[in-house]
């Protein structure tokens, strides 16, 4: 059976903060693959539209996911 | 009275914890975690959530803060793919509305070389411009710059195109942006000449 380990404030904080480091990273590349998008779809390139928004939507799966994570550790 | 204010424990002031000294001295309930002390003397466990979300001391708070924002981290990337997913939606717009209509936009006699006209094409709100740079050829561009869409002023001296908000230039021969700001060239309106009538016939945008 698995065990849900337990952490102390100190050590959540720092898993927080790598968590958020890790957010932030993958929310500036989602700022440029959303510029980029539309810099193609202005230049009337729309090859990349549908790529792109997959991309995005697995950057925003992922985030979802260590929100998840950080939220079941608070409550454990 | 409010059962909140029959129990006796309840202090209207925070304990004061001494430095060094363990939490649990300060309360019997209160935990090496806790360091903040709700007024009713309680451990944070047993507190209404509101509490958990306002705490008192440095250490919580700046836990609660940073898993804040990286839940308003995660709002924003939502928002970040809601955008893509509506570009998507705007190209569709766009290709439904199809080619637009060849419109007879200027007279070839009426525009001699290194003439300038202005007409609004294909909608009413969609300014060009038609220049006749020599004899035999006339190039027509939108009239918007690609950087924030400023008017842009053809300088046939120059053989250049100028945006004068933001000092950009384009090409006249091409459209293509040479200095400044813009890193997409102007959509590029096609002619066709019959007898003496110029008509627009379609708008080309490129991305380089």
């Amino acid at each position: 059976m698995k065990r849900r380990q337990h952490y102390n404030r100190h050590q959540r904080t720092t898993i927080i903060y790598g968590i958020l480091c890790i957010v932030v990273i993958i929310v500036v590349l989602q700022l440029w693959l959303l510029t980029a998008t539309m810099n193609a779809f202005l230049g009337g390139d729309d090859s990349v539209l549908w790529p792109a928004a997959f991309a995005s939507l697995g950057c925003l799966a992922l985030n979802a996911g260590l929100l998840w994570y950080l939220y079941r550790m608070e409550r454990s | 009275m409010t059962p909140h204010d029959a129990n006796p424990n309840r202090q209207t002031h925070l304990p004061i914890v001494p430095p060094g000294e363990p939490h649990e001295r300060a309360h019997p309930a209160a935990t090496r975690e806790d360091i903040t002390i709700a007024p009713d003397g309680r451990p944070l466990a047993e507190q209404p959530a509101w509490r958990k979300d306002f705490p008192i001391d440095w250490p919580r708070d700046h836990h609660n803060s940073r898993r804040d924002f990286t839940k308003f981290l995660v709002l924003t990337s939502l928002a970040f793919v809601v955008g893509q997913f509506w570009i998507i939606v705007q190209n569709f717009i766009r290709r439904r509305r199809g080619r637009p209509p060849i419109v007879k936009v200027a007279s070839l006699s009426a525009l001699p070389v290194g003439g300038v006209v202005t007409f609004k094409y294909p909608g009413d709100h969609d300014d060009c411009v038609l220049v006749r740079t020599k004899d035999d050829a006339l190039v027509a561009y939108s009239q918007k710059c690609t950087h924030l869409a400023c008017a842009v002023v053809p300088s046939l001296d120059k053989n250049s195109i100028h945006c004068p908000c933001h000092e950009g230039f384009f090409d006249l021969a091409t459209g293509r942006p040479t200095a400044g700001p813009p890193r997409r060239p102007l959509p590029r309106i096609t002619l066709d000449v019959k007898g003496d009538a110029i008509y627009a016939t379609g708008v080309e945008v490129s991305t380089a």
